[in-house]
């Protein structure tokens, strides 16, 4: 039993509430990740779960067990930083046993445990340096094998990647990933403001904007059927096109056109359909939008950005500049005139006012 | 015809400017200025009273003599006793060796508390403290006088500490608490999480990366202590006056001859431990003068 449960927390700094209300109920081995720009409560919420911040109101429950009021140490949670926090004047053997130490471990139960985590993240070698003989990678991987040694119920990882270079990023992420394979039942809670992190690590994604979830899903479902136009925009790169226009009136079946362009759309495309006439925003990702021998015409290429792989196209037409990922071996050329042929299947349609998927 | 400007190449050639030989020519001059003092004295008190009855401050002594310098440290009288300066050195360090620890110790863990526990109010005690040491001390001594007396304390070694820990702490709490801020708070939550208590993060966390803090502390309370004279004065008791007050008293009793070289002497051997701190300790000291500024 290693689930988090969090039950209509409030956390306040002063008279400014920080968090209103939130519940969360994570199972017992998942990979939840906070995603979320920064100012959005995430790091504040992965605070009070560990105990660092004090809730207002509400309750937190770690392995049905409530922790509320209970100490950091007491809560059978392991937390790692972005700025790594290890302790400077301590090698890494001495911060990897400190938390043993405080906990008056045995000894020789110490030495087992911190050799163990050490094989596992494969830093042996490593073990009488001190930290400010670490590599910024080498030093998260101390970070993670001092939680590791906890033998914690829950890890807390507060967007420990951010402070690593981008290929650093990539290989600690999935070391993270692996490590959380070979827990098991091991419960993490990731924060991040990264959407490549959320989407590669995460069972589920909690979306958070203004202090709120936005939305709660894998991350398959985050980035197929987004719940608003804040989760569509923030999930995704590059980022989905919006496109502001209306419901066609008269026409057969769903029609979403403005002045630049028209789609014709499948039923299934939203799960209550709008009246005609009614204000909407149509989203479509650049991966779903085929370059050309579509209907979307009079468009031109205004910059082309290659990736190697694929090739990110901005078409223009008007005022109207919409973004493609484009896999092709013969080169886009700038001003080249394209119809655009974007996926109806793949669509999205929001509400323009309220911003809710329709 | 001029020559053509040569095509840049390599090092860029240094040149003399005439505002480098202006900041040079001020530092030399205020150099001097500060430095002509410490020669009068030192020449002065190398010299026997014939000689200095010359005049001629500035220069070499003909005929050198240590005697001043002994008579200061062991002979020379205040009033009816002829002691020297020696009896305030060892008073000075009595006063100076638990102040200095009792002080920073205390500053230590107050400025540890207000900067990582976030004590409700914490803000407020901090403003309260610093308004502290911008009230003259002088508004304190009557009722600090009047308290030692009541409680039986007054005119003792113990008392002067008392003193001296307490008009220390405003200081020792902000100079700790702005280098504490300066630590990243994700490592005190860490030691939360790894079950440190208050004592045992500061002991096993906090104070072992606190040693440039603690020497820049060390520096200005073994220099601010040894200099007082109001705090000797008013709390040490006769017994126990410092080094400073001793020298006073050597220097302002008038009985014959005024024996300028002694005098000198007893001067330079009161100010010998903070110039040796200064001496030893330059780089540390301008780096205390500029972490005791307030920011944050």
């Amino acid at each position: 039993m290693n689930g988090v449960n969090v039950k209509d927390v409030s956390v306040a700094f002063g008279a400014l509430k920080v968090i209103d209300g939130l519940s969360l109920d994570i199972a017992e081995g998942e990979f939840i990740v906070l995603l979320g720009p920064s100012g959005c409560g995430k790091s504040t919420l992965l605070n009070a779960i560990a105990g660092l911040l004090d809730v207002e109101e509400g309750k937190i429950l770690i392995g049905g067990r409530n922790v509320t009021w209970e100490e950091p140490k007491d809560r059978s949670i392991a937390m790692v930083f972005q700025s790594y926090a290890l302790y400077p004047r301590m090698s890494v053997r001495q911060n990897m046993s400190f938390g043993l130490k405080m906990a008056k471990t045995p000894r020789a139960d110490i030495e087992t445990r911190v050799t163990r985590a050490a094989e596992m993240l494969q830093i042996t070698h490593l073990l009488d340096r001190r930290p400010d003989q670490l590599s910024g990678g080498q030093r998260q991987r101390v970070a993670i094998g001092r939680a590791l040694v906890r033998d914690a119920a829950v890890f807390l990882f507060d967007e420990p990647l951010s402070n690593l270079d981008a290929q650093l990023r990539n290989e600690l992420r999935l070391e993270i990933k692996r490590l959380h394979m070979e827990l098991g039942s091991t419960t993490m809670i990731y924060v991040t403001h990264d959407q490549i992190e959320a989407m590669t690590l995460a069972d589920r994604i909690a979306v958070m904007k203004d202090r709120e979830i936005q939305q709660l899903g894998a991350p398959d479902e985050l980035y197929h059927r987004p719940a608003n136009l804040f989760v569509a925009g923030f999930v995704g790169s590059p980022k989905m096109n919006f496109l502001e226009g209306r419901i066609a009136a008269g026409a057969s079946g769903l029609m979403f056109e403005n002045d630049t362009v028209s789609l014709s759309l499948p039923d299934d495309v939203c799960a209550a359909p709008p009246a005609p006439g009614q204000a909407v925003t149509l989203g479509v990702r650049p991966e779903h939008i085929a370059l050309d021998g579509g209907t979307w015409d009079g468009f031109r290429v205004d910059i082309v950005e290659p990736l190697g792989a694929d090739a990110l196209v901005w078409a223009r037409r008007d005022r109207t500049s919409i973004q493609l990922r484009v896999t092709t071996d013969e080169p886009v050329k700038v001003g080249t005139p394209v119809a655009l042929a974007p996926d109806p299947r793949r669509a999205n349609l929001f509400d323009t006012e309220t911003g809710r998927r329709l | 015809m001029s020559l053509p400007p040569p095509d840049p190449e390599g090092r860029r050639p240094k040149t003399v400017t005439a505002g480098r030989v202006g900041v040079y020519a001020f530092l030399v001059i205020s150099a001097a200025f500060f430095l002509i003092p410490l020669w009068v004295m030192l020449m002065t008190s190398l010299k026997p009273m014939e000689e200095i009855r010359l005049g001629n401050i500035f220069s070499l002594p003909k005929l050198w003599t240590i005697d001043p310098w002994i008579s200061a440290w062991s002979g020379a009288c205040t009033g009816l006793e002829c002691h020297g300066i020696s009896v305030g050195f060892m008073n000075s360090v009595q006063i100076l060796i638990p102040s200095v620890i009792l002080s920073i110790a205390i500053g230590a863990v107050t400025g540890y508390a207000l900067s990582f526990w976030r004590v409700k109010g914490a803000n407020v005690m901090f403003g309260c403290l610093l308004l502290g040491a911008f009230i003259p001390y002088q508004v304190f001594i009557y009722p600090l006088v009047r308290l030692f007396a009541a409680t039986g304390l007054y005119n003792s070694l113990l008392c002067v500490v008392v003193v001296h820990v307490i008009f220390g702490l405003p200081l020792m709490t902000l100079l700790f608490r702005n280098f504490y801020q300066g630590i990243p708070i994700d490592l005190f939550k860490a030691a939360r999480v790894d079950g440190g208590s208050f004592w045992s993060i500061f002991l096993n966390v906090i104070l072992p990366m606190s040693a440039p803090i603690i020497i820049v502390a060390t520096i200005l309370q073994v220099t601010g202590i040894w200099n007082d004279f109001l705090f000797g004065v008013a709390f040490a008791g006769r017994e126990n006056l410092p080094m400073t007050v001793q020298l006073n008293n050597i220097v302002n009793s008038m009985q014959g001859e005024r024996r300028y070289n002694v005098d000198m002497a007893a001067t330079l051997l009161t100010a010998l431990v903070p110039l040796a701190v200064y001496f030893l300790s330059g780089r540390w000291f301008v780096r205390g003068i500029a972490a005791g500024a307030v920011k944050g």
